[in-house]
């Protein structure tokens, strides 16, 4: 599904990722957990190709396909979907117009035809009600003063509406309270099968222990420093990352 | 960006395509000398069979014009106009006897229409005219070069008593009706190209509604230049008598030439007690090309009085074409309560340079005015709004409300705010509200990891940045506005 092979990359001239490698199977889930600023969200960017984010080595295989020659909406419509760790607020623009819009250029990619309006509307009323968002938050701008919470649901609709064959959640669950998280994971688990696969990055294990990782991985300092199965993950909460050395050491 | 570059290319050659190819060809046109002189004056108005109070009055604004300074205080920059170089009169010849149905109208002129979102088909219009099945949304009137080829609708609206006809004809058929009112809201002597437009102005529409009609549907004018080397100087009279309302919306295309051509038209508006005029303008002027070379002048002056207590104007418009726009939609509120709008989204791109915005002036009591403007910049373009509200001292409890916010596509285009407050009544209370952005790296990629592309996610997010605006647009006519938003920013990226 994905292999990502010694990648570096950089931002404003400054190197960020020191040779990542990752191989993640079709159907399986992987977690990473990090301290801060150690380059997770720079890493879901360069998979997911924002502008800025200067590959300087590797290469990163998606589907057999060069991620990296492709352009952000090239890998959207392939499958690559980032839930953001700060989803952004476009104002003026309805849920509903920016979903449609979405889906169908993604389907278009995909050679199906595109919905109208009525079958959208069916299908995003169905997706909403699962995760608990009501029609007045699919009609309102994208965003725009939705609670951090809100936001983070938003992006989990928009997954389960363009049902990527690869997703990355970056922090998904900071933000989402107890009954949020639930329903979230819920969102999440129903749509992992043996075709899809997922990057998780989050800080608390709580998350993992509601969508079960197949992998967790370490990420310090721009490179994987340990992986592991779910366990890892329980082992990082209670020792942190202190025996993972420090900035400089890096 | 190799892909994205590609769909811009395609979706250019198209829209070119359709700007070059065509009517511009096949269609001789009956032309006046170039030149501008008493002579040519006289000529238009003899063309035109006109009475002669009205002759009389063409030749002094042009006398007054020859009086006159081109005004220099917009922020808008271009070499200097000859106005010796431009044929006044251009009417299709085949049209000496105007069409009798749109199968003599040329099609590709049917086809532009269409690109708007016009529905002018043949089959509607002649079942409108013919008085055969329902009551159609939108009535229209085409202005071909100087003259109007087409009025659609007009029985059934005779049947209600509403007069909606080429300006020619309404001061054939219904000179009281000019005489009194054409030039009370905008008069001769009003500015540099208004006064140019009395003198030699060849047709436009006219509109009367009387007491107490609401017009059953949408009224609209299509004006297009399509003769080389001519100016385009129509105008706009629109009358709203008591307690009546009518939506009219106007809409203006021109082909792709090499040099600039003017246009300067002039619209006056007039709503009595209770009447309510809603005057939306989509204008997709030729811009130029990505070089800056040719396009239209647009140097227009629409303004509007509520004579009447508790009337409204109200005017909507989507400015995407010209390469120069330079106009202020005004409104007079002279009745007490009376209501006056702009709505506005102009749109720059490349070297095109629009001056725009608007004037309230606050004359009776209570009288409330809303400002909405919003200006995309994108290229090397320049985009200004200016703005007058002046309330006089009658005008107790005078309320105004402006906004004005600019949005910024790439770093090497400007955007402006000149707003003018002058208030003489210590009751009225006036806000504005001002902002500027620029077009957000987190969201255009927030768009493209959703897979969009550039060009569609910065149509998509400009577009939400008009909504305000683009809401006040009749039904019929937003959903072809917003395309137009997004095509007019074709190529602002990457
Ligand atoms: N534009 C930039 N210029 C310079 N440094 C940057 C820039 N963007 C990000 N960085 C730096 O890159 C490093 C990695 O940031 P990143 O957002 O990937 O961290 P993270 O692992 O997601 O952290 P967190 O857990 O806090 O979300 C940080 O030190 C950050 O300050
Ligand atoms: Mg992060």
């Amino acid at each position: 599904m994905l292999e990502i092979k010694n990648l570096h990359a950089t931002v404003d001239g400054k190197e960020i990722l020191k040779g990542i490698n990752l191989t993640i199977n079709p159907g399986e889930v992987h977690a990473i957990m990090g301290p801060n600023g150690s380059g997770k969200s720079t890493l879901s960017y360069v998979l997911s190709g924002r502008d800025g984010y200067e590959v300087t080595g590797g290469s990163v295989t998606f589907q057999g396909k060069d991620l990296l020659a492709m352009e952000a909406e090239e890998r959207a419509a392939e499958g690559v979907f980032l839930a953001f760790q700060y989803p952004v607020e476009i104002p003026g623009v309805s849920n509903t117009t920016f979903l449609k819009t979405a889906l169908n250029a993604v389907r278009k990619h995909k050679g199906l035809p595109e919905l109208d309006a009525m079958q959208f509307l069916k299908l995003i009323r169905a997706k909403a009600k699962s995760l608990n968002m009501n029609d007045d938050m699919i009609k309102r701008a994208v965003n725009v003063g939705f609670s951090g919470g809100e936001k983070k649901r938003n992006d989990i609709l928009q997954m389960a509406m363009l049902e990527p064959s690869f997703a990355i959640l970056d922090e998904t669950d900071s933000g989402l309270d107890i009954d949020a998280l639930k329903l979230v994971a819920d969102g999440v688990n129903s749509l992992r099968s043996p075709e899809r696969s997922m990057l998780v990055i989050t800080h608390y294990q709580r998350l993992l222990s509601y969508i079960v990782p197949d992998h967790v991985h370490v990420l310090a300092y721009g490179k994987i420093v340990r992986s592991g199965g779910k366990e890892l993950a329980l082992e990082l909460e209670a020792k942190g990352y202190a025996e993972f050395g420090s900035p400089e050491a890096a | 960006m190799a892909a994205t570059e590609q769909t811009v290319e395609q979706v250019r050659a198209v829209t070119e395509q359709k700007y070059k190819y065509g009517f511009t060809t096949e269609i001789e046109s009956d032309l006046a000398p170039k030149g501008l002189n008493e002579d040519i004056v006289r000529f238009i108005s003899a063309k035109k069979g006109e009475p002669e109070w009205l002759l009389e009055w063409r030749l002094q604004a042009y006398r007054h014009w020859l009086t006159m300074e081109e005004p220099t205080w917009a922020m808008v920059d271009f070499p200097k106009i000859d106005y010796q170089d431009s044929h006044y009169y251009a009417a299709p010849k085949a049209s000496k006897d105007k069409p009798k149905s749109l199968d003599e109208v040329d099609p590709e002129l049917l086809a532009t229409y269409e690109k708007l979102g016009i529905p002018l088909k043949e089959q509607a219009i002649l079942a409108g005219v013919e008085g055969a099945g329902e009551m159609p949304a939108v009535a229209v009137d085409a202005v071909f070069d100087s003259v109007s080829v087409a009025t659609t609708f007009k029985k059934k609206l005779e049947e209600r008593g509403i007069i909606f006809c080429s300006i020619s004809e309404a001061i054939r058929e219904h000179p009281e009706l000019v005489r009194k009112y054409m030039g009370s809201v905008v008069p001769y002597s009003d500015n540099y190209y208004a006064t140019l437009n009395c003198a030699v102005f060849t047709d436009g529409s006219f509109v009367y509604i009387p007491k107490g009609v609401r017009c059953p549907m949408e009224l609209s004018t299509y004006f297009r230049i399509n003769a080389s080397n001519t100016g385009q100087f129509e105008r706009t009279l629109i009358i709203a008598d008591e307690g009546s309302y009518v939506s009219y919306l106007e809409g203006c295309t021109a082909p792709m030439r090499d040099e600039n051509q003017l246009h300067a038209a002039v619209v006056e508006l007039v709503a009595m007690d209770d009447a309510t005029i809603k005057y939306s303008t989509v204008q997709n002027w030729y811009p130029g090309d990505e070089n800056g070379k040719g396009g239209i002048y647009n140097f227009v002056t629409k303004r509007g009085a509520c004579r009447g207590r508790n009337s409204k104007i109200s005017w909507t418009q989507v400015e995407t074409g010209s390469a120069i726009t330079w106009k202020y939609p005004s409104c007079i509120l002279q009745g007490d309560n009376s209501v006056g709008e702009f709505y506005s989204v102009a749109i720059t791109n490349n070297y095109q340079q629009a001056d725009t915005g608007t004037k309230m002036i606050h004359i009776g009591k209570n009288t409330r005015s809303t400002i909405v403007a919003k200006g995309i910049s994108a290229g090397k373009a320049q985009s200004t709004y200016r703005g007058l509200v002046r309330i006089l001292p009658k005008a107790e409890g005078a309320r105004n409300y402006t906004q004005c916010d600019s949005l910024l596509i790439g770093d090497k285009c400007g955007a402006h705010t000149v707003p003018y407050i002058e208030s003489r009544n210590r009751t009225a209370r006036v806000e504005h509200e001002a902002t500027t952005a620029k077009i957000s790296e987190d969201q255009l990629f927030y768009c493209r990891a959703r897979g969009l592309s550039e060009e569609d996610a910065v149509g998509l997010i400009v577009n939400g940045f008009c909504r305000e605006v683009l809401k006040e647009l009749p039904m019929e006519f937003a959903v072809e506005a917003q395309k137009l938003v997004a095509i007019s920013l074709e190529g602002s990226v990457g």
